[in-house]
């Protein structure tokens, strides 16, 4: 199929120009391998709490927290590559070719995807040295889900990028997207140790459930309620993003 | 027919209403000519390349682009014709020979095919050695050179140039010049925008003058200057004084218009000024009047446009807000 060919052609250079300069993804690392280990040790001391005696593995907690965190900000600031390319005007190069506008925002996105699981394992390689252990089917799924996350933050910022064109405009707008998330999600500390507003407010980002999907892949319930309403708003979280990023590829383009 | 584009209009939305970059234009471009688009920034030039390169849809208005049907099959359109745009098509980080591969295969061009080819055209265009090199680490003129490598590898029969020469130094120009000349002796068909009057008259087989969104003449560079009444004549006297004696002895020469006194200078057009000089001197000698020196040009493009829009081309602050609004377009 044409379509994949082109995907794959866009795929390669964007990941032939990522390796050039892989300055970029450490830094994006080096954020999670920051929290892994200045933060981490803090959770030691107050893990019977805050997994409410399920387990004693305070990294069985954390680490799920920090590889969606990364599945999310790694992706969400891809946008800032895209403005930069649309600047030199490699967009409009590539949208007088007769490609697949799919394909032209579907290789790039698959490139992200891969940046991110390679780091994920990264940080997941990390963590075993500080006491994390996790059944083997728990971890892949849950890096299929980081995958999924980053293709749809990804391509949300590609839209966003596509549209405002000006990195003034999007610096702004994907901090006051982020903070909010993070701190909704439970991604560094579990929603349920907090009060019950707070609780209940959190229910409504779509990430909080996800976060507490990955932990209980991470306990081994892969078959659990809380695991498969994670994968279920992943899912649903990634067809949204992929569509609204088509969308805006194709309609950017005439 | 390479081009046939008829009511081709254009409205973009701003802050202060609907602008129309483009209102209504018709063109045709016959396989194999090198026909420029001549107009002030801001006159549309641009809007309409986008149109006619599938980059912006037409808000009205209908065009066969390289054989395909702009509005039914804008991916025919693409794979016929190159575009060469005035902001560049290569990432300043990435591999220079890369781009042009990569570029190459998303028209299908096999890779080997693609790296043979690119090759070539890096020697043709004058770029040897420079396949491995950081596409930044190139001059303004070599990094032209590329995009017009990167228009060039699928080998379109139409190529679209908006402002090629824009920025380069004048020896940088000429060589482009006869570059672009030489993409015509292979049997492209080349479609250029520039301000530029000179270039438009050394390279342009045909020119079209574009004013605020409209073609307001069109012919090859010398019928369109003949369309100007006459060569500039400008008589300066040593006496500003006798001016109107002489701008008598002036307006009653055969064919004389636009007669005007500046001061010590007497300015007027006459068809063969050459031949009239002559004896008009004899005639102002004859009446005691003390010349200071003479001139006479023949018209340029500049005169063209100034005929046909009343501005010259060069006094580029009255379509200055149009600019702002193209510019706007060129980022949306």
């Amino acid at each position: 199929m044409t379509v994949l060919r082109e995907t794959w052609i866009v795929f390669h250079r964007a990941m032939r120009l990522s390796l050039r300069n892989p300055m970029w993804s450490i830094l994006m690392l080096s954020q999670p391998l920051m929290y892994l280990f200045l933060f981490g040790p803090l959770l030691k001391p107050i893990t019977a709490q805050i997994s409410q005696g399920a387990t004693t593995n305070a990294y069985q907690v954390f680490i799920p927290g920090l590889i969606v965190q990364l599945g999310m900000f790694g992706a969400m600031f891809v946008g800032f590559g895209l403005i930069a390319e649309y600047r030199a005007g490699v967009i409009e190069a590539d949208r007088v070719t007769p490609a697949s506008r799919i394909a032209l925002m579907a290789g790039r996105v698959l490139r992200d995807v891969v940046v991110l699981v390679a780091q994920s394992v990264l940080l997941l390689l990390a963590a075993l040295p500080l006491g994390l252990r996790a059944p083997w089917g728990g971890v892949l799924v849950s890096l299929v889900i980081v995958a999924l996350l980053g293709a749809t933050f990804a391509s949300l910022s590609y839209s966003v990028a596509l549209i405002t064109k000006s990195e003034d405009a999007l610096a702004p707008l994907l901090n006051g997207i982020a903070m909010p998330l993070l701190l909704l999600s439970g991604i560094l500390l579990p929603m349920q140790i907090g009060p019950t507003w707070l609780q209940r407010l959190s229910d409504i980002s779509p990430l909080k459930h996800v976060v507490n999907g990955v932990r209980a892949l991470f306990r081994g319930e892969i078959g659990s309620s809380s695991s498969l309403w994670g994968l279920f708003w992943v899912v649903l979280l990634t067809v949204i993003g992929l569509a609204v990023g088509a969308r805006t590829f194709r309609k950017e383009s005439a | 027919m390479m081009i046939e584009a008829r009511g081709l209009v254009r409205t973009f939305k701003t802050k202060r209403g609907p602008v129309q970059a483009v209102q209504g234009v018709d063109l045709d471009v016959a396989d194999g000519e090198i026909v420029g688009f001549l107009g002030p920034n801001g006159a549309g030039k641009t809007t309409t390349l986008r149109m006619l390169a599938t980059l912006i849809t037409p808000t009205s208005g209908t065009a066969t682009v390289a054989g395909c049907d702009l509005a039914k099959d804008p991916v025919g359109v693409r794979r016929g014709i190159g575009y060469v745009p005035q902001s560049g098509s290569t990432l300043p980080e990435a591999i220079a020979g890369d781009e042009v591969v990569d570029h190459a295969r998303l028209y299908g061009v096999p890779k080997a095919k693609a790296a043979a080819d690119g090759q070539r055209l890096f020697e043709e265009l004058d770029l040897p050695g420079l396949w491995r090199r950081q596409c930044k680490t190139l001059s303004g003129g070599q990094r032209r050179r590329l995009d017009i490598v990167m228009g060039l590898i699928h080998e379109p029969k139409l190529i679209f140039l908006d402002e090629p020469t824009t920025g380069l130094d004048p020896q940088a120009r000429a060589n482009l010049w006869d570059h672009i000349r030489g993409l015509r002796d292979r049997g492209a068909t080349i479609f250029l925008t520039t301000h530029y009057l000179d270039e438009a008259d050394a390279l342009c087989d045909r020119i079209l003058v574009i004013d605020h969104g409209k073609i307001v003449a069109s012919g090859t560079p010398e019928a369109l200057k003949q369309q100007v009444s006459g060569d500039a004549v400008r008589l300066s006297l040593a006496d500003a004084a006798q001016a109107p004696a002489a701008s008598k002895i002036v307006r009653e020469l055969d064919g004389a218009v636009e007669v005007e006194t500046d001061g010590d200078v007497v300015g007027f057009r006459i068809p063969r000024g050459g031949s009239v000089l002559p004896g008009l001197l004899r005639s102002i000698d004859a009446e005691g009047i003390e010349l200071h020196g003479v001139e006479v040009h023949r018209p340029t493009l500049d005169d063209v446009f100034l005929t046909m829009t009343g501005r010259s081309l060069r006094d580029e602050k009255s379509s200055a807000p149009a600019a702002a609004d193209e510019k706007q377009e060129a980022m949306a």
